[in-house]
């Protein structure tokens, strides 16, 4: 074969830049708040930077919402939906969700870049992810909104009235299409706080809503930081929150709803199990413990964030999931080749860092493959732990970033007692060739999502929620809808 | 080339069944999802050049019709190793692919090139004639002077469950074809599931092949994303365990330098830098050359060439 050798330098096939296009972009110096139809300057005149966490650049200045602002909101929702939002045909309503779900659709590049550039994902998940998956939930809500009768049957459903809704950072446009897409199919207004890190596309997405002529009032959107969501949840006037994010914030929000007539639901951490069989198909697994971890840097509450894997593997799993962290593309998030984008934002790097260090300090052993880094913004490379104990607290606690922590199991009992040992239970995953098995984990997983042989897939028409301390009630499909409906027996 | 040749059959006959049988499980919709996943890497500017001219390297450029003719073979050859005649600095294929009647053409017409002869024999394309035959004709080409054979895995007897024997029939055409070059073509089309495109991988690279070939385009159904994708983890998995290098050729259906360019990608980020080279990985094809040579010009000029500018042999 040397005369195959013919000028053939050493083969190191670097991929040149390919960086998706801003142009689509118009950035606003000045953000306001979305009440009421028009976008208003916050009453007390506050306003707070949004940045791009790869670059720490500014990306203009949002609205900070104060309690006044937030009880205009309030107000204009309560109008908006005693005004006729309420009475409105199903069908009526459906027309609206089915025009966001098409101008999502249309302006989809713009929304991924927009998401990009606020969050830090890369390009690739938020426009073969996030954006689809948007519109697919607002059309199938749109579906929904004429056969709500058929939903619960023997039933008389009603909506709820003014919902306030708070959304995490992770993937902002999806959860405020997650929270909002059931709401208005069911007849409830909404003001919706997205994070203070991610405000931009939830903005955009008002103006989607606005151009679809959605009346004002039915949909408000008041940015601003822990504040302006607490002043939401105490409004009184709200009959219903709907919060995702951390535990510690849900609990807060609990007590305080607490002895209200106010209706919750919850979605919050998880230190989900992906468990690996000797019998799983390897190479597969390989890339479903990829997906269920580095996917979206692991700011994903249903990440695979502990996996067990059964002893006969573990070391075969470890060399190739190791040979595979090396082919993860770290770096510039709206570049198209981009697989692991930046954290989004410095206190979540530190919070990373604090947890990484404890597992050091706690004797397990770190990998990270060679990666480079870039020197502004907020960056993690891909992590793995092995040697890792239930005891630890990088197996304990949720770490919300590219982090795995890997255990192994002997026998199938084992891996249900080690995935159920945790205060959370939002999601499982269960590799397996033998479909006997996954049938029977899945009835004992203690977990509201439980995938087999995949990771992180997720379809409007499916219920999403958690066990224990991943909250309660669910989003999306048909148990979705009863968190936005008010039922009786029809008489 | 004895580099890649293993000296005899990895294991015994009677050990094939086990070797199948212990083969990994492929998930289906898992090994689809990624290589849906890579085939939307965007390769642009230098890489996007670089991988031009490896396919141009990597193709095995290919007439394989009942109408072959002389004409038409030594057509091929200058084709072969002078893709564009206007510009010298296009490398040649890596070799032409004919059926064996034409190999004394084409060693005559490549004499004293690079480009490599290989030709298909051991009863192309179904591989179901008598063994003897089959064998006499691998040896037939070989002493015509092919630099590499490429033979069919007999599918009856795989998908029969007749492991062992498809096995010596494999080892049997390993040691007709002696050091000469070897694909195994699976015909992934036919055998039904990736469990059985990684067995069969598998199968072949213990009798012995250098490189293993997904299809002989005479199928409808040929060279997928996800099929090269399963061959390729088997052969990490070979080079894991043994150190032993096997290559991959796609064919059938690559007929655009975009396409061409997917398969590099899950090459490169399923083995590495050391599979891009002809020796390791190799596409079959006819019509893929000229939309390569289409896409060099318009990265060398910035605009296309119409069809016309490019030669049809």
């Amino acid at each position: 074969m040397s005369d195959l050798d013919h000028a053939a330098p050493p083969a190191d096939w670097t991929y040149a830049p390919a960086p998706e296009a801003r142009d689509l972009v118009r950035l606003r110096e000045r953000s306001g708040l979305f009440v009421d139809g028009g976008f208003v300057e916050p009453r007390a005149g506050r306003w707070f930077p949004t940045i791009d966490p790869s670059t720490e650049e500014p990306l203009g200045e949002v609205a900070e919402a104060g309690e006044e602002d937030v009880d205009l909101a309030v107000k204009a929702a309560r109008r908006a939906f005693d005004g006729g939002w309420r009475d409105l045909p199903g069908a009526e309503r459906a027309k609206y969700l089915f025009r966001i779900a098409r101008q999502l659709q249309e302006r989809s590049r713009e929304f991924a870049v927009l998401e990009s550039m606020n969050g830090g994902k890369p390009i690739k998940e938020s426009r073969d992810v996030d954006l689809p998956l948007a519109a697919a939930h607002f059309f199938y809500h749109a579906g929904w909104a004429d056969k709500l009768g058929y939903a619960f049957p023997g039933e008389r459903v009603t909506p709820i009235g003014v919902a306030g809704q708070i959304i995490p950072w992770n993937f902002p446009l999806l959860m405020a299409a997650w929270k909002l897409a059931p709401a208005l199919a069911c007849g409830n207004t909404v003001v919706l706080k997205p994070a203070e890190t991610t405000p931009l596309t939830a903005l955009l997405l008002a103006e989607v809503i606005r151009d679809a002529g959605v009346p004002p009032g039915v949909v408000n959107v008041v940015t601003g930081a822990g504040a302006t969501g607490q002043a939401l949840v105490r409004h009184p006037d709200v009959d219903k929150i709907a919060f995702t994010g951390s535990t510690e914030v849900g609990k807060a929000i609990r007590r305080e709803v607490a002895g209200t007539p106010k209706r919750l639901t919850l979605e919050l951490g998880g230190k989900a199990a992906n468990i690996v069989f000797e019998d799983a198909p390897i190479d597969q697994a390989v890339e479903g413990v990829v997906n269920g971890i580095y996917f979206n840097q692991g700011h994903v509450c249903c990440a695979g964030s502990r996996l067990l894997v059964q002893e006969p593997v573990f070391e075969e799993l470890l060399e190739k999931l190791k040979a595979r962290l090396g082919t993860l593309r770290v770096g510039d998030p709206l570049d198209k080749n981009t697989d692991v984008g930046a954290i989004n934002s410095r206190a979540q790097l530190e919070k990373i860092r604090e947890l990484v260090a404890s597992g050091l300090a706690e004797g397990a052993a770190i990998y990270q493959p060679p990666c480079e880094l870039p020197d502004r913004g907020f960056w993690f490379a891909p992590t793995l732990f092995t040697g890792v104990s239930q005891s630890h607290r990088i197996a304990r606690e949720e770490i919300f970033g590219p982090v795995l922590s890997i255990l192994t199991f002997r026998t199938p009992e084992e891996a249900v007692e080690k995935a159920n040992n945790t205060p959370y239970g939002l999601s499982a995953g269960i590799w397996s060739e033998k479909g006997s098995r996954i049938l029977w984990m899945a009835e004992r997983m203690r977990a509201g999502v439980v995938w087999a042989n995949t990771f992180n897939r997720f379809d409007p028409a499916s219920p999403f929620g958690g066990y224990k301390e991943s909250g309660f009630g669910r989003e999306g499909g048909l148990h979705g809808l009863a968190a936005y409906v008010e039922r009786e027996v029809a008489g | 080339m004895s580099s890649l040749a293993p000296l005899s059959p990895v294991v015994p006959p009677a050990e094939a069944g086990r070797i199948v049988r212990r083969t990994p499980g492929v998930d289906a919709v898992g090994l689809e999802a990624r290589a849906a996943d890579l085939a939307t890497r965007s390769i642009k500017q230098d890489a996007k050049r670089w991988a031009l001219d490896l396919v141009v390297r990597c193709t095995d450029l290919t007439t394989l019709e009942g109408s072959d003719t002389v004409g038409k073979v030594v057509a091929m050859c200058a084709k072969a190793v002078r893709p564009d005649p206007t510009d010298p600095s296009i490398p040649s294929a890596a070799a032409v692919c004919i059926y064996p009647w034409l190999v004394p053409t084409a060693v005559a017409a490549t004499a004293g090139t690079d480009v490599r002869v290989a030709s298909v024999a051991g009863g192309f394309p179904s591989g179901l004639g008598p063994l003897a035959s089959r064998l006499a004709e691998i040896r037939d080409v070989v002493a015509m002077g092919a630099d590499e054979v490429d033979i069919v895995l007999n599918r009856s007897l795989f998908l029969g469950g007749r492991y062992e024997q498809a096995f010596e029939e494999l080892v049997a055409a390993r040691e007709a074809a002696g050091a000469t070059h070897l694909k195994v073509i699976l015909e992934v089309g036919e055998l039904g599931s990736y469990d059985r495109i990684r067995q069969a991988s598998v199968l072949a690279i213990a009798a012995g092949a250098d490189m293993i070939k997904t299809s002989t385009g005479k199928i409808g159904s040929s060279a997928t994303l996800p099929a090269a994708l399963c061959m390729l983890e088997a052969i990490r998995d070979v080079h894991r365990d043994t150190g032993r290098a096997v290559g991959l050729k796609v064919a059938g259906g690559v007929r655009t330098a975009k396409d061409a360019i997917r398969y590099l990608v899950v090459l490169h980020e399923t083995l590495g830098d050391a599979w891009l080279t002809p020796e390791r990985f190799r596409i079959g094809a006819s019509s893929l050359l000229n939309d390569v040579l289409m896409q060099i010009g318009k990265e060398r000029t910035g605009r296309y060439q119409g069809p016309d500018y490019f030669t049809v042999d």
